[in-house]
Protein backbone atom coordinates (compact mmCIF):
# COMPACT_ATOMS: atom_id res chain seq x y z
CA UNK A 1 0.00 0.00 0.00
CA UNK A 2 1.05 3.56 -0.71
CA UNK A 3 2.81 5.18 2.22
CA UNK A 4 0.45 7.00 4.59
CA UNK A 5 2.19 10.37 4.22
CA UNK A 6 1.76 10.13 0.46
CA UNK A 7 -1.90 9.13 0.82
CA UNK A 8 -2.53 12.10 3.09
CA UNK A 9 -0.81 14.39 0.61
CA UNK A 10 -3.46 13.33 -1.93
CA UNK A 11 -6.11 15.06 0.23
CA UNK A 12 -5.34 18.80 0.33
CA UNK A 13 -7.72 19.54 3.21
CA UNK A 14 -5.91 17.16 5.55
CA UNK A 15 -3.03 19.63 5.71
CA UNK A 16 -5.19 22.45 7.00
CA UNK A 17 -5.24 24.01 10.45
CA UNK A 18 -8.25 24.55 12.67
CA UNK A 19 -7.79 27.16 15.43
CA UNK A 20 -4.07 26.96 14.61
CA UNK A 21 -4.00 23.25 15.32
CA UNK A 22 -3.57 20.53 12.70
CA UNK A 23 -6.97 19.25 11.56
CA UNK A 24 -7.82 15.77 12.79
CA UNK A 25 -10.78 14.69 10.72
CA UNK A 26 -12.84 11.96 12.35
CA UNK A 27 -16.17 12.71 10.71
CA UNK A 28 -15.78 10.47 7.70
CA UNK A 29 -19.14 8.77 8.14
CA UNK A 30 -20.79 12.15 7.59
CA UNK A 31 -18.70 12.91 4.55
CA UNK A 32 -15.25 11.99 3.34
CA UNK A 33 -12.57 14.37 2.12
CA UNK A 34 -11.69 14.53 -1.56
CA UNK A 35 -8.43 13.51 -3.19
CA UNK A 36 -6.85 15.95 -5.59
CA UNK A 37 -7.61 13.66 -8.53
CA UNK A 38 -11.35 14.02 -7.85
CA UNK A 39 -11.07 17.78 -7.41
CA UNK A 40 -9.14 17.99 -10.69
CA UNK A 41 -11.63 15.81 -12.54
CA UNK A 42 -14.51 18.10 -11.58
CA UNK A 43 -12.40 21.15 -12.32
CA UNK A 44 -11.61 19.73 -15.74
CA UNK A 45 -15.30 19.33 -16.54
CA UNK A 46 -15.91 23.03 -16.10
CA UNK A 47 -12.67 24.28 -17.60
CA UNK A 48 -12.51 22.08 -20.68
CA UNK A 49 -15.68 20.27 -21.74
CA UNK A 50 -18.71 21.49 -19.79
CA UNK A 51 -21.80 20.97 -21.91
CA UNK A 52 -25.15 19.32 -21.39
CA UNK A 53 -25.09 15.58 -21.87
CA UNK A 54 -27.14 13.40 -24.22
CA UNK A 55 -28.53 16.41 -26.06
CA UNK A 56 -26.13 18.39 -28.17
CA UNK A 57 -24.93 17.64 -31.65
CA UNK A 58 -21.72 19.44 -30.92
CA UNK A 59 -18.34 18.15 -29.92
CA UNK A 60 -18.38 19.32 -26.30
CA UNK A 61 -21.70 17.67 -25.60
CA UNK A 62 -20.39 14.45 -27.10
CA UNK A 63 -17.33 14.63 -24.92
CA UNK A 64 -19.32 15.32 -21.73
CA UNK A 65 -21.77 12.51 -22.54
CA UNK A 66 -18.92 10.14 -23.17
CA UNK A 67 -17.24 10.98 -19.86
CA UNK A 68 -20.54 10.61 -18.03
CA UNK A 69 -21.13 7.18 -19.52
CA UNK A 70 -17.53 6.23 -18.73
CA UNK A 71 -18.30 7.08 -15.09
CA UNK A 72 -21.35 4.82 -15.25
CA UNK A 73 -19.15 1.99 -16.49
CA UNK A 74 -16.70 2.63 -13.64
CA UNK A 75 -19.51 2.34 -11.11
CA UNK A 76 -20.84 -0.81 -12.79
CA UNK A 77 -17.48 -2.48 -12.69
CA UNK A 78 -16.79 -1.26 -9.12
CA UNK A 79 -19.88 -2.96 -7.70
CA UNK A 80 -19.81 -5.74 -10.32
CA UNK A 81 -23.27 -5.09 -11.72
CA UNK A 82 -24.19 -7.03 -14.82
CA UNK A 83 -25.01 -4.13 -17.08
CA UNK A 84 -24.62 -0.38 -17.31
CA UNK A 85 -28.39 -0.16 -17.64
CA UNK A 86 -28.65 -1.20 -14.02
CA UNK A 87 -26.72 1.86 -12.80
CA UNK A 88 -28.86 4.97 -12.25
CA UNK A 89 -27.24 8.22 -11.21
CA UNK A 90 -29.22 9.98 -8.47
CA UNK A 91 -28.63 12.79 -6.00
CA UNK A 92 -27.46 10.42 -3.26
CA UNK A 93 -28.61 7.60 -1.00
CA UNK A 94 -31.63 9.59 0.15
CA UNK A 95 -32.64 10.34 -3.44
CA UNK A 96 -32.21 6.70 -4.43
CA UNK A 97 -34.31 5.33 -1.57
CA UNK A 98 -37.06 7.90 -2.05
CA UNK A 99 -37.15 7.02 -5.73
CA UNK A 100 -37.45 3.30 -5.18
CA UNK A 101 -39.92 3.69 -2.32
CA UNK A 102 -42.11 5.70 -4.68
CA UNK A 103 -41.78 3.57 -7.82
CA UNK A 104 -41.92 0.24 -6.03
CA UNK A 105 -44.77 1.47 -3.88
CA UNK A 106 -46.82 2.63 -6.85
CA UNK A 107 -46.37 -0.68 -8.59
CA UNK A 108 -46.53 -3.27 -5.84
CA UNK A 109 -47.72 -1.99 -2.46
CA UNK A 110 -51.33 -2.35 -1.38
CA UNK A 111 -53.24 -1.91 1.88
CA UNK A 112 -52.03 -4.29 4.56
CA UNK A 113 -48.74 -5.09 2.85
CA UNK A 114 -45.62 -5.02 4.98
CA UNK A 115 -42.19 -3.47 4.56
CA UNK A 116 -39.32 -4.55 6.78
CA UNK A 117 -36.50 -2.30 7.95
CA UNK A 118 -34.10 -2.70 10.88
CA UNK A 119 -33.84 -0.78 14.14
CA UNK A 120 -30.41 0.45 12.97
CA UNK A 121 -31.58 2.44 9.97
CA UNK A 122 -30.66 6.01 9.14
CA UNK A 123 -33.74 8.21 8.84
CA UNK A 124 -33.24 8.08 5.05
CA UNK A 125 -34.15 4.39 5.11
CA UNK A 126 -37.11 4.86 7.45
CA UNK A 127 -39.01 7.98 6.45
CA UNK A 128 -39.48 7.25 2.70
CA UNK A 129 -40.98 3.85 3.63
CA UNK A 130 -43.18 5.43 6.30
CA UNK A 131 -44.43 7.92 3.73
CA UNK A 132 -45.18 5.01 1.40
CA UNK A 133 -47.00 3.17 4.21
CA UNK A 134 -49.13 6.25 4.81
CA UNK A 135 -49.99 6.58 1.13
CA UNK A 136 -50.89 2.95 0.71
CA UNK A 137 -52.08 1.83 4.11
CA UNK A 138 -49.12 -0.51 4.42
CA UNK A 139 -47.29 -1.44 7.62
CA UNK A 140 -43.64 -0.89 8.57
CA UNK A 141 -42.09 -3.78 10.52
CA UNK A 142 -38.79 -3.39 12.35
CA UNK A 143 -36.07 -5.97 13.00
CA UNK A 144 -35.03 -5.56 16.65
CA UNK A 145 -31.42 -5.33 17.87
CA UNK A 146 -29.47 -6.51 20.90
CA UNK A 147 -27.33 -4.39 23.20
CA UNK A 148 -24.24 -4.79 21.04
CA UNK A 149 -26.11 -3.12 18.21
CA UNK A 150 -26.56 -6.31 16.20
CA UNK A 151 -29.85 -7.32 14.61
CA UNK A 152 -31.70 -10.33 16.02
CA UNK A 153 -31.70 -12.58 13.00
CA UNK A 154 -34.27 -15.04 14.34
CA UNK A 155 -36.65 -12.18 14.96
CA UNK A 156 -36.11 -11.07 11.38
CA UNK A 157 -37.08 -14.52 10.13
CA UNK A 158 -40.27 -14.32 12.18
CA UNK A 159 -41.18 -11.00 10.57
CA UNK A 160 -41.02 -12.42 7.04
CA UNK A 161 -44.51 -13.31 5.89
CA UNK A 162 -46.65 -13.49 2.76
CA UNK A 163 -47.55 -9.87 3.46
CA UNK A 164 -43.89 -8.75 3.25
CA UNK A 165 -43.34 -6.97 -0.06
CA UNK A 166 -39.81 -5.63 0.37
CA UNK A 167 -36.97 -5.67 2.90
CA UNK A 168 -34.86 -2.49 3.12
CA UNK A 169 -31.84 -2.68 5.40
CA UNK A 170 -28.57 -0.90 5.85
CA UNK A 171 -25.31 -2.66 5.19
CA UNK A 172 -23.60 -0.84 8.05
CA UNK A 173 -25.12 1.17 10.92
CA UNK A 174 -24.13 4.80 10.47
CA UNK A 175 -24.55 5.58 14.17
CA UNK A 176 -22.63 2.60 15.60
CA UNK A 177 -20.55 1.24 12.73
CA UNK A 178 -21.83 -2.32 13.11
CA UNK A 179 -21.97 -4.44 9.96
CA UNK A 180 -25.23 -6.26 9.25
CA UNK A 181 -25.36 -9.81 7.87
CA UNK A 182 -26.87 -8.61 4.60
CA UNK A 183 -26.06 -11.75 2.65
CA UNK A 184 -28.08 -13.87 5.09
CA UNK A 185 -30.84 -11.26 5.16
CA UNK A 186 -31.09 -11.37 1.37
CA UNK A 187 -31.02 -15.20 1.22
CA UNK A 188 -33.84 -15.49 3.74
CA UNK A 189 -35.97 -12.93 1.90
CA UNK A 190 -35.29 -14.49 -1.48
CA UNK A 191 -36.31 -17.91 -0.26
CA UNK A 192 -39.75 -16.33 0.06
CA UNK A 193 -39.46 -14.34 -3.19
CA UNK A 194 -39.18 -11.01 -1.36
CA UNK A 195 -36.87 -8.39 -2.90
CA UNK A 196 -34.24 -6.62 -0.81
CA UNK A 197 -32.83 -3.09 -0.95
CA UNK A 198 -29.44 -2.54 0.66
CA UNK A 199 -28.53 0.93 1.91
CA UNK A 200 -24.82 0.97 1.15
CA UNK A 201 -24.13 4.54 2.29
CA UNK A 202 -21.75 3.35 5.02
CA UNK A 203 -20.73 0.09 3.37
CA UNK A 204 -19.49 0.95 -0.10
CA UNK A 205 -16.34 2.77 1.07
CA UNK A 206 -15.25 0.18 3.62
CA UNK A 207 -15.24 -3.08 1.71
CA UNK A 208 -15.58 -4.79 -1.64
CA UNK A 209 -19.19 -4.73 -2.80
CA UNK A 210 -20.27 -7.26 -5.38
CA UNK A 211 -23.97 -6.88 -6.12
CA UNK A 212 -24.05 -10.05 -8.22
CA UNK A 213 -22.63 -12.11 -5.42
CA UNK A 214 -24.84 -10.40 -2.82
CA UNK A 215 -27.78 -10.91 -5.16
CA UNK A 216 -29.50 -7.82 -3.71
CA UNK A 217 -32.31 -6.39 -5.80
CA UNK A 218 -31.35 -2.78 -5.15
CA UNK A 219 -28.15 -1.26 -3.80
CA UNK A 220 -27.86 2.46 -3.13
CA UNK A 221 -25.05 4.75 -2.04
CA UNK A 222 -23.83 8.36 -2.00
CA UNK A 223 -20.80 9.66 -3.82
CA UNK A 224 -19.72 12.08 -1.11
CA UNK A 225 -19.13 9.27 1.38
CA UNK A 226 -16.76 7.55 -1.02
CA UNK A 227 -14.40 10.48 -1.65
CA UNK A 228 -16.50 11.88 -4.53
CA UNK A 229 -18.38 15.20 -4.69
CA UNK A 230 -21.70 15.86 -2.98
CA UNK A 231 -24.98 15.70 -4.83
CA UNK A 232 -24.26 12.49 -6.74
CA UNK A 233 -25.39 9.03 -5.80
CA UNK A 234 -26.14 5.65 -7.27
CA UNK A 235 -29.16 3.45 -7.50
CA UNK A 236 -28.32 -0.04 -8.64
CA UNK A 237 -31.33 -2.18 -9.48
CA UNK A 238 -31.64 -5.54 -11.15
CA UNK A 239 -32.73 -4.99 -14.73
CA UNK A 240 -35.83 -7.06 -14.15
CA UNK A 241 -37.02 -4.60 -11.49
CA UNK A 242 -35.96 -1.42 -13.19
CA UNK A 243 -37.77 -2.50 -16.36
CA UNK A 244 -40.97 -3.20 -14.48
CA UNK A 245 -40.98 -0.13 -12.22
CA UNK A 246 -42.48 3.15 -13.36
CA UNK A 247 -40.20 6.21 -13.26
CA UNK A 248 -40.46 8.40 -10.15
CA UNK A 249 -39.68 11.66 -11.90
CA UNK A 250 -40.78 12.93 -15.27
CA UNK A 251 -38.91 15.39 -17.46
CA UNK A 252 -36.34 15.73 -20.17
CA UNK A 253 -34.06 12.91 -21.27
CA UNK A 254 -36.19 10.22 -19.65
CA UNK A 255 -38.68 10.09 -22.50
CA UNK A 256 -38.78 8.41 -25.90
CA UNK A 257 -41.74 10.26 -27.32
CA UNK A 258 -43.95 12.96 -25.84
CA UNK A 259 -47.35 14.08 -27.04
CA UNK A 260 -50.08 15.59 -24.93
CA UNK A 261 -52.02 12.35 -25.28
CA UNK A 262 -49.30 9.88 -24.39
CA UNK A 263 -45.64 9.78 -23.41
CA UNK A 264 -43.43 6.77 -23.81
CA UNK A 265 -40.36 6.41 -21.66
CA UNK A 266 -36.76 6.15 -22.67
CA UNK A 267 -34.88 2.90 -22.15
CA UNK A 268 -32.84 2.10 -19.08
CA UNK A 269 -31.02 3.70 -17.38
CA UNK A 270 -32.29 7.03 -18.79
CA UNK A 271 -35.89 6.28 -17.83
CA UNK A 272 -34.86 7.07 -14.25
CA UNK A 273 -32.64 10.06 -15.01
CA UNK A 274 -35.07 12.91 -15.64
CA UNK A 275 -33.64 16.34 -16.29
CA UNK A 276 -30.00 17.33 -16.44
CA UNK A 277 -28.22 15.05 -14.03
CA UNK A 278 -25.23 16.02 -11.93
CA UNK A 279 -22.84 14.88 -14.64
CA UNK A 280 -19.88 16.71 -13.12
CA UNK A 281 -20.53 14.86 -9.87
CA UNK A 282 -20.82 11.55 -11.71
CA UNK A 283 -17.48 12.16 -13.43
CA UNK A 284 -16.02 13.03 -10.01
CA UNK A 285 -17.40 9.77 -8.67
CA UNK A 286 -15.69 7.93 -11.50
CA UNK A 287 -12.42 9.61 -10.53
CA UNK A 288 -12.95 8.65 -6.86
CA UNK A 289 -13.41 5.02 -7.87
CA UNK A 290 -10.21 5.18 -9.92
CA UNK A 291 -8.43 6.61 -6.90
CA UNK A 292 -9.68 3.90 -4.52
CA UNK A 293 -8.67 1.21 -6.98
CA UNK A 294 -5.22 2.72 -7.31
CA UNK A 295 -4.83 2.45 -3.52
CA UNK A 296 -6.43 -0.99 -3.46
CA UNK A 297 -9.66 -1.73 -1.66
CA UNK A 298 -8.39 -4.80 0.17
CA UNK A 299 -5.47 -2.76 1.53
CA UNK A 300 -7.92 -0.07 2.60
CA UNK A 301 -10.03 -2.64 4.47
CA UNK A 302 -6.95 -4.03 6.17
CA UNK A 303 -5.67 -0.61 7.21
CA UNK A 304 -9.06 0.52 8.46
CA UNK A 305 -9.41 -2.63 10.53
CA UNK A 306 -6.05 -1.91 12.17
CA UNK A 307 -7.24 1.60 13.00
CA UNK A 308 -10.48 0.24 14.47
CA UNK A 309 -8.65 -2.29 16.65
CA UNK A 310 -6.17 0.33 17.82
CA UNK A 311 -8.85 2.94 18.53
CA UNK A 312 -11.10 0.48 20.36
CA UNK A 313 -8.21 -0.62 22.56
CA UNK A 314 -6.89 2.87 23.22
CA UNK A 315 -10.25 4.48 23.93
CA UNK A 316 -11.48 1.55 26.03
CA UNK A 317 -8.60 2.30 28.36
CA UNK A 318 -10.37 5.50 29.36
CA UNK A 319 -12.54 4.30 32.20
CA UNK A 320 -15.20 6.99 31.81
CA UNK A 321 -15.72 6.07 28.16
CA UNK A 322 -18.50 3.74 27.07
CA UNK A 323 -18.63 2.50 23.49
CA UNK A 324 -22.04 1.95 21.88
CA UNK A 325 -22.05 -0.80 19.28
CA UNK A 326 -19.60 -3.45 20.37
CA UNK A 327 -20.06 -5.95 17.62
CA UNK A 328 -16.97 -7.74 16.35
CA UNK A 329 -17.99 -6.78 12.85
CA UNK A 330 -17.59 -3.05 12.46
CA UNK A 331 -16.28 -0.36 10.18
CA UNK A 332 -13.76 2.00 11.85
CA UNK A 333 -16.31 3.93 13.87
CA UNK A 334 -16.33 4.52 17.63
CA UNK A 335 -19.63 5.84 18.96
CA UNK A 336 -19.25 6.74 22.62
CA UNK A 337 -20.27 8.73 25.66
CA UNK A 338 -18.18 9.89 28.61
CA UNK A 339 -19.89 9.19 31.91
CA UNK A 340 -22.47 11.92 32.42
CA UNK A 341 -20.80 14.43 30.12
CA UNK A 342 -23.14 15.66 27.41
CA UNK A 343 -22.04 14.61 23.91
CA UNK A 344 -22.25 18.19 22.81
CA UNK A 345 -19.87 19.42 25.50
CA UNK A 346 -17.41 16.73 24.43
CA UNK A 347 -17.74 17.62 20.77
CA UNK A 348 -17.29 21.34 21.42
CA UNK A 349 -14.09 20.90 23.39
CA UNK A 350 -12.64 18.40 20.91
CA UNK A 351 -13.41 20.91 18.17
CA UNK A 352 -11.29 23.47 19.97
CA UNK A 353 -8.42 20.99 19.77
CA UNK A 354 -8.86 20.73 16.01
CA UNK A 355 -10.58 17.34 16.23
CA UNK A 356 -13.73 17.01 14.11
CA UNK A 357 -16.26 14.49 15.42
CA UNK A 358 -20.01 14.23 15.04
CA UNK A 359 -22.33 14.58 18.00
CA UNK A 360 -26.05 13.95 18.33
CA UNK A 361 -28.37 11.25 17.07
CA UNK A 362 -26.64 10.81 13.70
CA UNK A 363 -30.02 10.87 11.93
CA UNK A 364 -30.79 7.55 13.58
CA UNK A 365 -33.04 8.41 16.52
CA UNK A 366 -34.62 4.95 16.91
CA UNK A 367 -31.31 3.26 17.75
CA UNK A 368 -30.49 6.05 20.24
CA UNK A 369 -33.89 5.44 21.85
CA UNK A 370 -33.04 1.75 22.02
CA UNK A 371 -30.05 2.58 24.21
CA UNK A 372 -32.06 5.17 26.16
CA UNK A 373 -29.73 8.00 25.17
CA UNK A 374 -30.27 11.14 23.15
CA UNK A 375 -27.05 10.99 21.24
CA UNK A 376 -23.40 9.97 21.19
CA UNK A 377 -20.06 11.32 20.10
CA UNK A 378 -19.00 9.53 16.93
CA UNK A 379 -15.41 9.32 15.77
CA UNK A 380 -15.49 7.83 12.27
CA UNK A 381 -12.18 7.00 10.68
CA UNK A 382 -10.98 5.95 7.27
CA UNK A 383 -7.77 4.83 5.63
CA UNK A 384 -6.14 8.28 5.61
CA UNK A 385 -6.32 8.59 9.40
CA UNK A 386 -3.40 7.60 11.58
CA UNK A 387 -2.69 6.05 14.96
CA UNK A 388 -1.13 9.36 15.99
CA UNK A 389 -4.48 11.03 15.36
CA UNK A 390 -6.25 8.38 17.45
CA UNK A 391 -3.75 9.04 20.22
CA UNK A 392 -4.49 12.77 19.98
CA UNK A 393 -8.21 12.00 20.21
CA UNK A 394 -7.62 9.88 23.31
CA UNK A 395 -5.59 12.65 24.93
CA UNK A 396 -8.30 15.14 23.98
CA UNK A 397 -10.97 12.94 25.53
CA UNK A 398 -8.94 12.64 28.72
CA UNK A 399 -8.79 16.45 28.85
CA UNK A 400 -12.55 16.67 28.40
CA UNK A 401 -13.09 14.21 31.24
CA UNK A 402 -10.81 16.24 33.48
CA UNK A 403 -12.44 19.51 32.54
CA UNK A 404 -16.01 18.36 33.17
CA UNK A 405 -15.48 16.28 36.28
CA UNK A 406 -14.26 19.28 38.27
CA UNK B 1 -26.68 47.54 37.01
CA UNK B 2 -28.06 48.23 33.56
CA UNK B 3 -28.17 45.66 30.78
CA UNK B 4 -25.10 47.23 29.20
CA UNK B 5 -23.17 47.53 32.46
CA UNK B 6 -23.57 43.80 33.07
CA UNK B 7 -22.59 43.04 29.49
CA UNK B 8 -19.45 45.15 29.85
CA UNK B 9 -18.47 43.32 33.05
CA UNK B 10 -18.89 39.98 31.30
CA UNK B 11 -16.85 41.14 28.29
CA UNK B 12 -14.08 42.24 30.64
CA UNK B 13 -14.08 38.93 32.49
CA UNK B 14 -13.75 36.96 29.28
CA UNK B 15 -11.06 39.25 27.89
CA UNK B 16 -8.70 38.20 30.67
CA UNK B 17 -8.34 34.77 29.05
CA UNK B 18 -6.43 34.15 25.83
CA UNK B 19 -7.00 30.43 25.65
CA UNK B 20 -10.39 29.10 24.65
CA UNK B 21 -10.23 26.35 27.23
CA UNK B 22 -10.08 29.00 29.94
CA UNK B 23 -12.97 30.87 28.37
CA UNK B 24 -15.02 27.67 28.43
CA UNK B 25 -14.10 27.10 32.05
CA UNK B 26 -15.35 30.60 32.88
CA UNK B 27 -18.53 29.92 30.93
CA UNK B 28 -19.11 26.77 32.95
CA UNK B 29 -18.51 28.68 36.16
CA UNK B 30 -21.35 30.97 35.16
CA UNK B 31 -23.43 27.84 34.60
CA UNK B 32 -22.73 26.69 38.13
CA UNK B 33 -24.03 29.99 39.51
CA UNK B 34 -27.31 29.74 37.61
CA UNK B 35 -30.33 29.52 39.92
CA UNK B 36 -31.92 26.11 39.76
CA UNK B 37 -35.08 26.04 37.68
CA UNK B 38 -38.10 24.66 39.50
CA UNK B 39 -38.34 20.95 38.53
CA UNK B 40 -42.00 21.58 37.62
CA UNK B 41 -40.74 23.85 34.87
CA UNK B 42 -38.12 21.47 33.60
CA UNK B 43 -40.62 19.90 31.23
CA UNK B 44 -41.24 19.65 27.52
CA UNK B 45 -43.44 22.77 27.44
CA UNK B 46 -40.49 24.95 28.36
CA UNK B 47 -37.92 23.35 26.04
CA UNK B 48 -36.44 25.70 23.46
CA UNK B 49 -36.35 24.52 19.84
CA UNK B 50 -33.19 24.92 17.83
CA UNK B 51 -30.66 23.67 20.37
CA UNK B 52 -28.90 20.32 19.98
CA UNK B 53 -28.72 20.04 23.72
CA UNK B 54 -31.84 20.51 25.82
CA UNK B 55 -32.53 24.01 27.13
CA UNK B 56 -35.44 24.78 29.44
CA UNK B 57 -36.45 28.40 29.94
CA UNK B 58 -39.20 29.61 32.25
CA UNK B 59 -40.43 33.17 32.75
CA UNK B 60 -42.61 34.72 35.44
CA UNK B 61 -43.87 38.29 35.57
CA UNK B 62 -44.90 40.28 38.65
CA UNK B 63 -46.46 43.07 36.56
CA UNK B 64 -43.24 45.04 36.76
CA UNK B 65 -40.30 42.75 36.02
CA UNK B 66 -39.74 39.41 34.32
CA UNK B 67 -37.75 36.79 36.12
CA UNK B 68 -36.13 34.00 34.09
CA UNK B 69 -35.01 30.62 35.31
CA UNK B 70 -33.32 28.12 33.01
CA UNK B 71 -31.28 24.95 32.72
CA UNK B 72 -29.55 22.78 30.15
CA UNK B 73 -28.31 19.19 30.08
CA UNK B 74 -25.02 20.33 28.52
CA UNK B 75 -22.72 22.37 30.74
CA UNK B 76 -21.45 24.74 28.06
CA UNK B 77 -25.01 25.52 27.02
CA UNK B 78 -25.95 25.96 30.65
CA UNK B 79 -23.18 28.55 30.88
CA UNK B 80 -24.51 30.41 27.87
CA UNK B 81 -28.09 30.49 29.11
CA UNK B 82 -26.77 31.56 32.53
CA UNK B 83 -25.16 34.61 30.91
CA UNK B 84 -28.44 35.51 29.26
CA UNK B 85 -30.37 35.08 32.50
CA UNK B 86 -27.80 37.20 34.34
CA UNK B 87 -28.24 40.00 31.81
CA UNK B 88 -31.98 39.84 31.13
CA UNK B 89 -33.61 38.51 34.28
CA UNK B 90 -35.34 40.93 36.67
CA UNK B 91 -35.89 43.48 33.91
CA UNK B 92 -38.99 45.17 32.60
CA UNK B 93 -40.45 43.89 29.34
CA UNK B 94 -39.28 47.08 27.61
CA UNK B 95 -35.70 46.62 28.81
CA UNK B 96 -35.66 43.07 27.51
CA UNK B 97 -37.23 43.92 24.16
CA UNK B 98 -34.83 46.77 23.51
CA UNK B 99 -31.70 45.02 24.80
CA UNK B 100 -28.89 44.97 22.27
CA UNK B 101 -26.86 41.91 23.20
CA UNK B 102 -23.48 42.97 21.87
CA UNK B 103 -21.66 40.81 24.40
CA UNK B 104 -22.34 37.75 22.21
CA UNK B 105 -20.01 39.04 19.51
CA UNK B 106 -17.58 40.76 21.88
CA UNK B 107 -17.04 37.63 23.95
CA UNK B 108 -16.72 35.65 20.73
CA UNK B 109 -19.61 33.37 21.49
CA UNK B 110 -21.05 33.66 18.02
CA UNK B 111 -17.86 32.93 16.12
CA UNK B 112 -16.47 30.40 18.50
CA UNK B 113 -19.46 28.30 19.16
CA UNK B 114 -20.40 25.94 16.38
CA UNK B 115 -23.11 27.14 14.01
CA UNK B 116 -25.78 24.86 15.45
CA UNK B 117 -24.89 25.97 18.93
CA UNK B 118 -25.00 29.55 17.79
CA UNK B 119 -28.48 28.90 16.45
CA UNK B 120 -29.38 27.59 19.86
CA UNK B 121 -28.12 30.85 21.32
CA UNK B 122 -30.29 32.87 18.94
CA UNK B 123 -33.27 30.68 19.86
CA UNK B 124 -32.68 31.41 23.52
CA UNK B 125 -32.53 35.17 22.94
CA UNK B 126 -35.57 35.01 20.67
CA UNK B 127 -37.56 33.10 23.28
CA UNK B 128 -36.67 35.58 26.04
CA UNK B 129 -37.72 38.52 23.88
CA UNK B 130 -40.93 36.72 22.92
CA UNK B 131 -41.83 36.34 26.59
CA UNK B 132 -41.21 40.07 27.10
CA UNK B 133 -43.34 41.00 24.10
CA UNK B 134 -46.17 38.72 25.22
CA UNK B 135 -46.22 40.20 28.73
CA UNK B 136 -46.04 43.74 27.34
CA UNK B 137 -48.92 43.02 24.96
CA UNK B 138 -50.99 41.64 27.85
CA UNK B 139 -50.22 44.79 29.86
CA UNK B 140 -51.25 47.04 26.99
CA UNK B 141 -54.48 45.11 26.60
CA UNK B 142 -55.26 45.49 30.29
CA UNK B 143 -54.52 49.20 30.17
CA UNK B 144 -56.80 49.65 27.15
CA UNK B 145 -59.60 47.69 28.79
CA UNK B 146 -59.13 49.59 32.07
CA UNK B 147 -59.37 52.93 30.30
CA UNK B 148 -62.63 52.11 28.57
Amino acid sequence: MKEISLIRADFPILGSKIYDKPLIYFDNSATTQKPVSVINAVDEVFTTYNSNIHRGVHALSDQASEKYEEAREKVRSFINAGEQQEIIFTTGTTGSINGIAFSFGEQYIRTGDEIIVSHLEHHANIVPWQMLCERKGAVLRVIPVNNEGEILFDEYLKLLSPRTKIVAVTQVSNALGTILPVRKIIEAAHSRDIPVLIDGAQGIQHGVVDVKELDCDFYVFSGHKIYAPTGIGVLYGKKKWLSELPPYQGGGDMVANVTFEKTTYNELPFKFEAGTTNFAGAIGLGAAIDYLQSIGLSDIVKREHELLVYATERLSAIKELKIYGRSNLKIPVISFLLDKIHQYDTGMILDKMGIAVRTGTHCAQPIMDHFGIDGTVRASMCFYNTKEEIEALAVGIEKVVKMFSK
Amino acid sequence: MSVNEIQDTIIEEFSVFEDWMDKYNLLMDYGKDLDEIDPRHKVKDYLIDGCQSKVWLYAEYDSEKIRFTADSDALITRGIVALLVKILSNRTPDEIISANLYFIDEVGLRQNLSPTRSNGLSSMVKQMKLYAMAYKAADDRHAAEGGR
